[in-house]
């Protein structure tokens, strides 16, 4: 149980836990969305800067467990400065790792960090930890997408 | 230990999933009962007699099944009327759960521009949503009273918040979240003063202290099953029989009529008025025994064991560095449910090694995100004892709490 438990725990979230990655919220932003898990009442407010179809900045202000917090954290060094379909693929693979039951092998070249979450997918209560600001991030993405093409049009 | 049951290792052993083990062969160390309570085997045995021998709908069938189960059911209503010390088996309704049973009262209590509904910042979400959503139906104001830093309600303006039109005063016997038990009597004979009606919430109350409505005096009561050792899908709502049958009724269809035309009907009294469709039978059953158990076992003698295993806790809790109680700090002032921090690490991740370690506790905001903000707080952990709770269990929770300092390197 405790090897799981390690699994669940690795180091790598861990530190991002304790040393989280471009958090805080920044200017400038098209969109910014308040996610909230209602069972737990984890929060987190996520800001979104598109520019040339490119992830410029994604910043962030949360409250949660080290698995939901390390997993903003690895969004952002993830997706910021790639292209959006690129940043949306990303975040489909790791949605796919979430939700594989633990049966998913991860890929590290497309999730780098992110492979540590895989122990998370054997644990059902904590998906939604992992997944907080990623659904918060694709949402205000989305919302970042139309304000550009109604801007464009 | 002074104040423990006397035949605890018996009691234990009436509940067949304590003897459960956990992965790695881990024993359950079950501190999660203010969630939900374990149930002893005369329930689960009452529950599949029903279903294997006198399975029938109730007072429709014209057979001796119908007959066996309508008594069961019947029975079931007789049997909570005395655990609570009901004037009558009339007072009693079979609801679907505690939430079910205060939505009825929200729904069904006449509410209207000027008047006010008075609530309190420690309810559980049941208790504050289903006012909420009636004040905005009828246009009534909602008012509440706070809680001060020990974690018990502030009276000190409680002469502005009840007045001449306040309509009801809903509150918790028990807090789920803070442990505080409140003065439901002083509150009771508040409400009456300005002619308003008392709401009781009795989830948390009901399994640990004796519950006599008449002694209370109170104009309604909720509680659920499944956290008095009975199954989930049953709760009751307890009122006076004069104020039950002046409510409209709030589900519509079989049983709770007393005649049907197409164009109008008219309504059953209570208890039948309110339980339209065939109900839960076997759940009520079920809770039946579950009531019956806790009344052979002795309300005062568990309230006894909970205090002192509460207390306890609280002296264990306190030699965990960086663990702060949230709540009364006295036993005697508050029930079995204790929610605490632990600095440097969140509740979702002490849950988790707690649980690797086979003790099993509730982390969130237990459906009181109010009573959190109020403490600048975003969740908890919550341990919660019950009848079969052991110091041992409380020994296993404090080394695990100190195990889980270490596996995160805090202090």
């Amino acid at each position: 149980m405790s090897a799981e438990l390690d699994n669940l725990y690795q180091e790598i979230i861990l530190d991002h836990y304790k040393n989280p990655h471009h958090k805080g919220l920044r200017d400038p932003f098209e969109a910014q969305v308040h996610h909230v898990n209602p069972t737990c009442g984890d929060e987190v407010t996520l800001r979104v800067h598109l520019s040339d179809g490119v992830v410029e900045d994604v910043s962030y202000d949360s409250v949660g467990c080290s698995i939901s917090q390390a997993s903003a954290s690895v969004l952002t060094d993830l997706v910021i400065g790639k292209p959006v379909d690129e940043a949306m693929t990303i975040h489909q693979t790791f949605l796919e790792l979430m939700q594989g039951k633990g049966q998913v092998e991860p890929d590290e070249d497309v999730l780098e960090d992110g492979i540590a979450f895989a122990g998370v997918a054997k644990f059902p209560a904590r998906v939604k930890c992992a997944l907080l600001s990623w659904m918060a991030w694709k949402d205000a993405t989305t919302q970042a997408q139309a304000t550009d093409e109604g801007e464009t049009a | 230990m002074e104040g423990l049951l006397p035949d605890l290792d018996v009691i234990r052993k009436d509940f067949p999933i304590l003897e459960r083990t956990l992965a790695g062969g881990q024993p359950l160390v079950y501190l999660d009962s203010a969630n939900t309570s374990q149930k002893p085997q005369v329930v689960i045995d009452t529950m599949v007699d029903h279903l294997e021998r006198h399975n029938a709908n109730i007072a429709r069938a014209m057979h001796q099944l119908g007959a066996e189960s309508t008594e069961a059911y019947e029975g079931a209503r007789d049997k909570v009327a005395t655990f609570l010390n009901a004037r009558s088996r009339n007072e009693v309704i079979f609801t679907k759960n505690a939430t079910e049973a205060l939505n009825l009262l929200a729904r069904t209590i006449d509410l209207g521009p000027g008047d006010n509904v008075v609530i309190t910042e420690m309810e559980h979400h049941s208790n504050i949503v289903s006012w909420q959503l009636a004040c905005e139906r009828s246009g009534a104001e909602l008012r509440w009273f706070g809680l001060t830093d020990g974690g018990e309600l502030d009276l000190s303006n409680a002469d502005q918040l009840v007045d001449e039109h306040t309509k009801v005063v809903a509150f918790t016997w028990v807090s789920n979240m803070l442990g505080t038990i409140n003065p439901v009597v002083d509150l009771v004979a508040r409400a009456r003063a300005f002619g308003a009606l008392s709401v009781i919430d009795a989830s948390q109350a009901a399994p640990q202290l004796p519950v006599d409505v008449q002694a209370v005096d109170c104009d309604f009561l909720v509680f659920t099953g499944h956290k008095v050792c009975g199954p989930t899908g049953i709760g009751v709502l307890w009122g006076r029989e004069e104020l039950l049958n002046e409510l409209p009724p709030f589900h519509g269809g079989g049983e709770m009529i007393e005649t049907v035309t197409m164009a109008r009907s008219t309504y059953a009294k209570a208890p039948h008025r309110f339980e339209a469709g065939t109900p839960p039978i076997v759940e009520a059953v079920g809770l039946g025994a579950a009531v019956d158990y806790l009344g052979h076992i002795g309300l005062d003698a568990i309230h006894r064991h909970e205090q002192t295993i509460t207390a306890y806790a609280l002296d264990g809790l306190q030699s965990v560095p960086g663990v702060t109680v949230l709540g009364p700090l006295d036993a005697t002032q508050r029930g079995g449910a204790i929610s605490f921090e632990l600095d440097g690490v969140h509740p979702h991740d002490i849950a988790q090694v707690l649980d690797s370690r086979g003790v099993a506790v509730r982390a969130g905001h237990h459906c009181a995100k109010p009573a959190h903000a109020r403490f600048g707080v975003q969740s908890t952990t919550r341990m919660s004892s019950y009848l079969y709770t052991t110091p041992a269990e409380i020994d296993a929770l404090i080394e695990a709490l100190h195990h889980t300092r270490s596996y995160f390197k805090v202090g």
